[in-house]
Parts: C-alpha cells; sequence; structure tokens
C-alpha cells in the first residue's frame, strides 16, 4: 500500500499537540487564575515550577519523567496496575510528558491575561449580582481572550517542535509515538534526506499558517 | 434608631496605614451624601457596606435584615446584597454593550429586589441611542450613566455611589448633574452618594455625614450640618447655606422672581422659573456681607434682617459669621479685619447684604 511519506506520524503530532493544548487550557486556567490572584506565600516558589520546562534541557524533564511514569514509578506504577499498561512508550505517557513540558507556555500567558484585568471589573460583575464563578465565565475569560489564543498557539506549537522529552520518554513506535520530529531524526540518522525533507517541509509551512492564521485573526480581533 | 432608617452600619478596619472607624445611619428616602477630603475614608465605608471589603468587627443592617454582624460571624457576600453600586470610573465591561451591560445585572437580580421599569431608566439618563454600542465608543458621561442604568436595574434597596462625577471633566460634570437629580427625583431608591465636592453635596444631598480620619464626625439634614460652625464644613471655601423656597411671583419686566423663604422674601432670576415653583436657593457664605444699619440706597436687592449667634475662625485672614435670621441660620464669611473694626459680637443685629444666590429646583 502506498502511503504519503510522513502523513503518519504528521497527524500523530497534530493528536498530540491537540490533546496536550486541551489537558493544558483545562488544567491552566485554575492555575494561572490562582497564580494571577493569589497572596499566598506559595506563589513564588509555584511560579518557578511552572518555568522550569523553561530552562530544563528536556533530557532531564524526559529523564524524570522515565522514572515517574514507569512501571516502577510512582505514577506509573499505580497507572500499570490500574490500566493494565505502562505509561511510558505509550501515546497517554507523551500526552503527560507534553503536559509538563509546554505548562509555561500556556499558564505564563494566562496569567498574565488575568492579572492584566485586576479586580474592578470582577467587583463589578460582583456587585451586579455575579457570583465568582459566575463572574469568572462572564467577565475574566471573556476579558482574557487574547490570553487564550496567545496560550492555545503557544501550547500547541511548543508541543509540535517537541523532541528531546519525547525520544526519552516515548522511544520511537510507529502509530503510537512516532512524531514528526522523531521520524526526521530517524531519517536522517539513515541517511533518508528525501524522507527528511518532505516532512520538514510539511511541519514548516504548517507552522507557519497555523502562526499566519493566528495573527490575522488576533489583529482583526484587537478592538475587542 | 429612627423609624425612617434604611441602614445602620458600624465598621472598624485597620489597614496598614489607615483605620477606619465609621457608624452611620441613612434614611430610606433621598440623598445621603458622604463628604470628606481625600483619605477620610468614604470610598472604603462605601466598599463595606457594598461587601467588598470586610471588616472582621462590623455591624451592617439593612431594611431589618443583617447584612454583616462581626459577633457572629455573619457576611453577606456582595453577589448577595440588594445593592446597586456605580464606581469611580464607568467599570461597564468593555466585551459587552451598553444593553448588555444592563442585562447583565437585570438577570442576575437578586430575590429582595424592588421592581424597576427599564424603559424610564433609560429615559431619565437618556441612553436609548448608545444601548447597541461597546462603551469605548462612549464618552466618560455616557458611560457613566450607561453604569448607573446597570446599577439601577438590578433593583437595588440602595444606590451606592462613589465619586460618579470625578472621572468626568468640568463640561461633563455640569451635563451630568441634571441626570443625578432627576434620578433623585423620580425614582425612589434611596442613595448614598461619596464625594469630596461640597458642590456636589448641596445640589444633591437632603442628608450628610462627614468624614475625617477614617472616622464618621457627624451626620445629620444638609441644612443643619451647613448651620453648624463647628464642622469643618462651614470652613470649606465655597462653604453654603440651602434654604428652601417657593416662587410667588414673577416681575416679567424686571427679569426677577420673588421667592419666599424663611429668611424673608428673596429677589433670583426669573429664567426658567414659573409661578409656585418650589425650588432650593444656594447662599454662598463669601457672598453675604454684613453691615451694622439698614443700608440705604444699596445696589443690593437682598437684604435681610438678622442676629449675630456665632463667631468663628475660619483663616487666619477671614472668620464666619453665624446669623439668624427669623430662627434660620445663614453663614457669612467676612474678614477678620471688618469683623474687628465693626467689632461684632454674638447677640448684635445686623444687615446682611446678599450679593448672589443660586437655586437649585427642589424635587
Amino acid at each position: 500500500m502506498m502511503e504519503i511519506p510522513g502523513l503518519g506520524p504528521f497527524l500523530l503530532t497534530l493528536k498530540l499537540a491537540g490533546v496536550t493544548i486541551m489537558v493544558l487550557l483545562i488544567l491552566g486556567t485554575p492555575l494561572a487564575w490562582w497564580l494571577a490572584r493569589t497572596r499566598s506565600r506559595l506563589k513564588m516558589p509555584m511560579e518557578a515550577i511552572v518555568a522550569l520546562p523553561l530552562v530544563l534541557p528536556p533530557t532531564v524533564i524526559g529523564f524524570y519523567l522515565l522514572i515517574v511514569l514507569g512501571p516502577q514509578g510512582f505514577i506509573g506504577g499505580p497507572w500499570m496496575s490500574l490500566t493494565g499498561s505502562a505509561l511510558t512508550f505509550t501515546f497517554t505517557g507523551l500526552v503527560v510528558a507534553s503536559v509538563l513540558y509546554s505548562l509555561p507556555f500556556v499558564v505564563q500567558p494566562l496569567q498574565n491575561a488575568f492579572e492584566s484585568i485586576g479586580d474592578a471589573p470582577l467587583e463589578a460583575a460582583w456587585v451586579s449580582g455575579a457570583r465568582p464563578l459566575d463572574a469568572f465565565f462572564t467577565v475574566a475569560v471573556p476579558l482574557a481572550r487574547r490570553g487564550y489564543i496567545t496560550a492555545a498557539v503557544l501550547g500547541f506549537a511548543h508541543t509540535l517542535g517537541e523532541f528531546g522529552v519525547i525520544l526519552m520518554v516515548g522511544g520511537n513506535i510507529p502509530g503510537e509515538t512516532r512524531v514528526i520530529s522523531i521520524a526526521i531524526y530517524d531519517h536522517v540518522e539513515t541517511m533518508a534526506y528525501s524522507e527528511a525533507h518532505a516532512m520538514s517541509a510539511i511541519l514548516l509551512v504548517f507552522s507557519f499558517i497555523v502562526l499566519l492564521g493566528v495573527y490575522t485573526t488576533n489583529r482583526r480581533w484587537r478592538p475587542l | 434608631m429612627t423609624t425612617d432608617e434604611i441602614l445602620y452600619a458600624r465598621f472598624s478596619l485597620q489597614r496598614s496605614n489607615f483605620h477606619l472607624d465609621a457608624e452611620l445611619s441613612i434614611p430610606n428616602h433621598g440623598v445621603t451624601g458622604v463628604f470628606g477630603h481625600s483619605g477620610s475614608g468614604k470610598t472604603t465605608l462605601l466598599r463595606c457596606l457594598a461587601g467588598l471589603e470586610r471588616s472582621d468587627r462590623g455591624q451592617l443592617r439593612v431594611d431589618g435584615i443583617h447584612w454583616q454582624d462581626g459577633s457572629k460571624g455573619l457576611f453577606m457576600p456582595a453577589y448577595q446584597r440588594p445593592i446597586g453600586m456605580v464606581f469611580q470610573e464607568a467599570r461597564l465591561f468593555p466585551h459587552l454593550t451598553v444593553l448588555e451591560n444592563i442585562r447583565y445585572g437585570i438577570k442576575r437580580k437578586r430575590t429582595e429586589s424592588k421592581p424597576v421599569d427599564l424603559d424610564h431608566v433609560i429615559e431619565v439618563l437618556a441612553i436609548e441611542h448608545l444601548l447597541n454600542r461597546k462603551p469605548d465608543k462612549l464618552s466618560g458621561g455616557e458611560q457613566q450613566r450607561g453604569a448607573i442604568a446597570r446599577a439601577l436595574l438590578t433593583g437595588p434597596k440602595l444606590l451606592l455611589m462613589d465619586e460618579p462625577l470625578s472621572a468626568l471633566d468640568g463640561a461633563c460634570k455640569a451635563e451630568f448633574m441634571p441626570f443625578l437629580q432627576r434620578l433623585h427625583n423620580e425614582l425612589l431608591t434611596p442613595i448614598i452618594y461619596v464625594t469630596h465636592s461640597l458642590g456636589e453635596i448641596t445640589q444633591l444631598a437632603d442628608h450628610l455625614v462627614l468624614m475625617e480620619n477614617g472616622k464618621t464626625i457627624a451626620s445629620s439634614p444638609l441644612d443643619t450640618m451647613l448651620a453648624r460652625l463647628d464642622l469643618p464644613l462651614a470652613r470649606e471655601e465655597d462653604a453654603v447655606t440651602v434654604i428652601n423656597g417657593v416662587v410667588s411671583g414673577i416681575d416679567r419686566q424686571y427679569g426677577l422672581a420673588q421667592v419666599e423663604t424663611a429668611i424673608g422674601i428673596l429677589y433670583v432670576e426669573a429664567q426658567g422659573l414659573s409661578d409656585h415653583s418650589q425650588l432650593k436657593v444656594h447662599i454662598h457664605a463669601r457672598d453675604v456681607s454684613l453691615s451694622l444699619k439698614q443700608p440705604e440706597s444699596s445696589s443690593t436687592l437682598n437684604i435681610v434682617e438678622a442676629r449675630i449667634s456665632e463667631i468663628a475662625e475660619c483663616t487666619p485672614t477671614q472668620v464666619n459669621v453665624m446669623l439668624m435670621a427669623d430662627d434660620t441660620p445663614l453663614l457669612s464669611r467676612v474678614t477678620r479685619l471688618s469683623c474687628d473694626r465693626l467689632d461684632l459680637q454674638p447677640g448684635m443685629k445686623v444687615y446682611a447684604q446678599i450679593k448672589s444666590i443660586s437655586l437649585k429646583r427642589s424635587f
């Protein structure tokens, strides 16, 4: 059967980035909200933890994840006994790794957006009768819309470009963990330059189109 | 506690460099002005009433219901209190149109709220043509009118206003005042109006609470308050006496109206007045000069016979002289030099010449 070279890894990459960004937006929202509004002493340590993936080499994150997610790890172990399969070298494991790896790219823009909203509109919502959760969804989230767009794009794009962590945690299993960056690496290793060219070009063009689309829509939305 | 009291509050609040120690009781009708200089705690007091600031030791009872009772750990959160609040800046939600902003409040009406007529509020505030616009397309005054509509249409038992004119420039302020006066006139919601402008207070308020250094130092009807020399109010640059009056005749030839007041008949510009209309006469203390003899052949139309009840220093060069004209207080401000030259003493009979009078239509 004739296959378009690189399509499998490319689709897998999209799936991984898509799932990761969904998880990140759901988990990142309360975390960013808390960071934006808390006066707790835990705020700064928490911010430092969130920012760690920015400075650590992917191999360090990958190494720890390999240990934690592995069959003997304190997440991988329970997961293994619960589901019967390991977290390492699986798609689910990749999602967990990507969520951690791309966390700052989602949390930081959201936190900035929430911080810039300030108390004023929220107080206006409360005195209009909105409960805090209601005020959050009807006032804070719409006002943080640009932050959400930035967070989604950065998180998605960063997951697309992920390599080191995946190599450590996921290996190179076609259809499961062989994402496009791994496939390209593999082709280059085996001197299959034409395949490497094709895949790299796909990723390059795709990334450009996504970013261009975002920047143009963002411009159009400016007069909020 | 008086029978027509809607609100009783006592708050004690400690912030890093500020201590609020306030007690007040608000009548269930009209506008209660809360007056004080910046930093006196007016806004903090209002935020306590709204539930946006939490004082551990505090009591707040509105319409017989406890909203806050520090001794029982009771604190009703802001979103449950049937109040409307208008902030210094309009704080309309920027992602919603004016109408959507108004609907935001209506949808979240609290159970105890009163019914309010949307069309009437829109008409009083003249915002019909603004309803479908986003706030950033409106002037400051228009935004503030939208914000007032949003607050009013939640059907509040109390409308709290925190210096709603302070973000507007001079021309906008003048334009805005009639809307506030109509609000006061036509909607029966009691209003608590915080400001540091004595002009706004005398134009709007019926009742006054005075604040200084985080404390409420006095509270009573406006006219009583204005007549007290011991309060800082009388030392304000534009200290004023407010007297109720009724138009009893209009002289078309000279364009003057006769106004019957407790201190006698006063002549004012007839512009816009009709017979029998009720109004409030504003007499600035600096516009009242004193003479020991009945001035003859003076160009001043309004001369009132009065007795000096009290004299108090105001500035190093000026003194406040409180007069009683038929048991009604009238404040005069003269230089200390004049006071000494005329040897003014309490109990003396004087003639007060009123150089100018401004008016406010009464409600």
